[in-house]
């Protein structure tokens, strides 16, 4: 089961190494990581995309907390967030089926950020089953390329839970 | 992270060269002292209490060793960086202080690997200082660099490479607190050549806040009083208590709560000396080489109340049929350690000592007569047991000459293998800080250099180190710091001429097949001389007392070569992946008895 969990930490050299490395070394399975700063000049967010289960991932938050430059972890798990990759994709777009891609991109609210004489650009920002459903719709197409972000994610305003988020 | 950015640490000094600029800079308007960077180290570890620490020199640590040369700090070379580690750790164990060890860059700071990793995973304070190239060169490939910080990261508990003079006395006080509170461990801090020689000015000495780090020492108390409950119920408790308890300084309370509640204590290797194991309550070391009536409580116990211990897997055996009876309660201090190996159902999270104390205060006294009756039946049944008729000498019968010429008043530290079980076993371990072992790691060469740092820790004690050959070997350079210390460390060494331990597995798993494990050893007592320490040969088991006798009076250094017994095992075991009540070797003792 995939589980999210955000790390604040510390914006110091190393700490993304440290982070990595106590992954590596305990053997725990990342799908996705997010790096990027916060407000505070001194400190990043770490978004993390763990494959495991419940002891795994408690394991993995616990570990996280251990390491001294991480402030404070938080596991989204059971929680209701909103989380979203970016992705780029470059699709396949011959002039004659170029507007089914741009009616498809309109679909999934994604923009066009570069037209080539054969390919477009397209930029999606969204959950990730969007994503995937945008991938597969662009199949047929013919994908040249495609860079994903890694998840992000913040706690849904709405729950009780957001009063505690950082 | 963020590659491009640098943090706010790393401003204004990345040139390096620039001497003096932070100084300069920052300080127009002060009273505060200007110091070197190399001035503030020393007065840094003085106001940390720091009075002996260990150190190697090299050509990045020049500028720190030049203030050093008439600081009040008994300093001690070893021969080697990672010898000086291991001493640094045998001070730390022996005293309950943070032990402090210096090495220069490059081979200084690898060196250090196993040292560090070795009080990492015993939970033992430090604080490591390396030298670092100059901050420009930093990355360049230059002569002695390696990347310290990114090669201890995983065995430290933190580290810091310091780029700017500015941080570095805050840096140490944190590394200092870091190290001692919470799950002790080593903390390393990197510092560059050029940031040992930039001046800045000295702070005073401030609160330290560190927002990612915030050990939680006093338990929850609907915890503690759950934990209560539960030990007041349960007619067949056990306490499993390890090294936590030992670092906690908590081995008053858990002598409290043990008598109080009527439970029986077994102990990790580490934890051996945390409950006096001359006491009806103890049931001594639980795990592979524990004994059986350790094992077969634990596994027929109804509750299980693990204390500052982990759940390995040496202790466990096979992890699912572990206690399979019991509800668990587990105390420590670090909540990662909790749930890892084993799902508890009262976890308490926080410091032995003060959880230890309050759980005693809610505890009541229960008889648990058929309980104890059943513990005392597999004591008379399965005691630790050897062939004490033999006429050769026996490991354990030189183990238990020193345990009776020496009683509670040694310190006994060991390398790693068959002797350092002996020792476990043999020895009655009375007090904490008494016993001083490589358990996590199981680091062989431990035992001399720890022994030379307790010695140093404790100068009026008597401090042993019960050996193996091989050992001993690897670490056997260090004799010429005990002499030039003028340290008068004594060393047994256990000579049978093997790896033992890997040997024994050899004759029970590969069918005898020694491969590789036996070794041509110099003549100890020799090569002790020539160290200028005593050497004795003890080839014939009448000798072994007066032996002990002379080694214990002796005022410098002593070596004693025991020829033990080649092919002693020990026993009982559990083996790898069996459970705890799968022991071999009880049936040999039946035969004997």
């Amino acid at each position: 089961m995939k589980h999210i969990i955000s790390a604040l930490v510390h914006n110091r050299p190393g700490v993304l190494a440290h982070v990595a490395g106590m992954f590596a070394a305990r053997a725990f399975n990342i799908d996705s990581l997010a790096v990027g700063r916060t407000d505070d000049p001194e400190l990043s967010r770490m978004t993390i995309v763990v494959l495991g289960d419940d002891k795994v991932v408690e394991q993995v938050r616990k570990q996280l907390e251990k390491i001294i430059d991480v402030v404070k972890v938080q596991d989204y798990t059971l929680k209701e967030v909103i989380a979203h990759d970016l992705m780029l994709v470059c699709v396949h777009a011959s002039a004659e089926k170029r507007h089914e891609i741009l009616a498809l991109v309109e679909m999934f609210k994604g923009k066009v950020v570069d037209i080539g004489q054969k390919f477009v650009m397209v930029e999606l920002a969204d959950g990730e089953e969007k994503l995937e459903a945008f991938i597969n719709s662009c199949k047929p197409y013919g994908i040249k390329n495609m860079v994903r972000t890694g998840t992000v994610a913040m706690g849904r305003l709405s729950t009780p839970s957001a009063t505690e988020e950082l | 992270m963020s590659n491009g950015k640098m943090d706010s640490r790393l401003r204004g000094n990345d040139g390096g060269r620039e001497n003096n600029t932070s100084a300069s800079k920052n300080n127009s308007n002060s009273s505060l002292p200007i110091k070197t960077g190399a001035e503030i180290v020393v007065s840094t570890l003085i106001e940390q209490g720091v009075d002996t620490m260990f150190g190697y020199l090299g050509g990045v640590v020049l500028p720190l060793f030049d203030k050093l040369y008439d600081a009040p700090i008994n300093f001690i070379i070893p021969r080697h960086e990672q010898g000086g580690c291991h001493m640094a750790d045998g001070y730390a164990r022996a005293s309950g202080k943070v032990g402090v060890m210096v090495a220069t860059s490059g081979p200084g700071a690898c060196n250090l690997v196993t040292g560090i990793a070795n009080a990492m995973m015993d939970s033992v304070p430090l604080v490591v200082l390396t030298g670092q190239v100059r901050t420009d060169l930093i990355g360049n490939d230059a002569f002695q660099e390696a990347d310290t910080t990114g090669i201890t990261r995983p065995i430290t508990k933190h580290n810091v490479i310091v780029k700017d003079v500015n941080d570095l006395q805050q840096t140490i006080r944190e590394a200092f607190h870091i190290a001692k509170t919470g799950r002790p461990g080593p903390v390393l801090i990197d510092i560059p050549v050029d940031v040992e020689v930039n001046k800045c000015e000295a702070k005073p000495l401030g609160e330290i806040t560190l927002p990612g780090y915030k050990p939680q020492v006093k338990g929850h108390h609907r915890q503690i009083t759950m934990a209560a409950e539960e030990i007041n119920k349960s007619e067949r408790p056990v306490l499993y208590v390890g090294g936590g308890v030992i670092a906690a300084n908590a081995s008053e309370e858990l002598r409290t709560l043990a008598k109080k509640a009527n439970i029986p204590v077994t102990m990790t290797l580490l934890g051996l000396g945390a409950y006096d194991q001359t006491q009806p309550e103890s049931l001594d070391m639980l795990g592979m080489h524990g004994t059986a009536y350790a094992n077969y409580a634990v596994q027929e116990c109804d509750l299980l109340i693990a204390v500052g211990s982990r759940f390995e897997d040496r202790v466990t055996g096979k992890i699912k049929a572990f206690a399979p009876k019991a509800k668990f309660i587990h105390i420590d201090i670090d909540p990662s350690s909790i749930s890892k190996n084993v799902i508890v159902n009262i976890p308490v999270v926080g410091d032995a000592k003060y959880i230890l104390g309050e759980l005693a205060n809610e505890v009541k006294y229960k008889e648990r007569k058929e309980w104890f009756d059943k513990i005392a039946g597999w004591k008379s049944k399965f005691p630790l047991q050897y062939d004490v008729k033999s006429p050769n000498i026996k490991p354990q019968y030189v183990i238990e000459q020193i345990w009776e010429a020496t009683k509670n008043n040694a310190i006994i530290v060991t390398g790693v293998g068959q002797h350092q079980m002996w020792t476990a076993q043999f020895y009655k371990h009375t007090k904490p800080r008494h016993f001083i072992t490589s358990g996590g790691l199981g680091t062989m060469g431990f035992g001399l250099p720890a022994a030379i740092g307790a010695q140093l820790a404790k100068p009026d004690m008597t401090v042993i180190d019960i050996d193996g050959d091989s050992s001993f070997n690897m670490t056997m350079n260090e004799l010429c710091t005990a002499v030039q210390y003028e340290l008068p460390i004594k060393v047994c060494i256990l000579n049978n001429g093997y790896m033992g331990m890997v040997r024994q597995w050899q004759e029970l798993f590969y069918g005898k097949r020694y491969s590789k494990s036996s070794l041509r050893n110099p003549e100890f007592a020799a090569v002790a001389e020539a160290f200028g320490a005593v050497g004795i040969t003890v080839e014939k088991k009448s000798d072994v007392k007066n032996a002990i006798a002379k080694m214990l009076k002796e005022k410098r250094p002593c070596l004693v070569d025991f020829k033990v017994e080649r092919e002693e095992n020990v026993w009982p075991m559990v083996a790898a992946g069996k459970s705890l009540n799968e022991m071999d070797g009880l049936n040999i003792f039946e035969r004997m008895a």
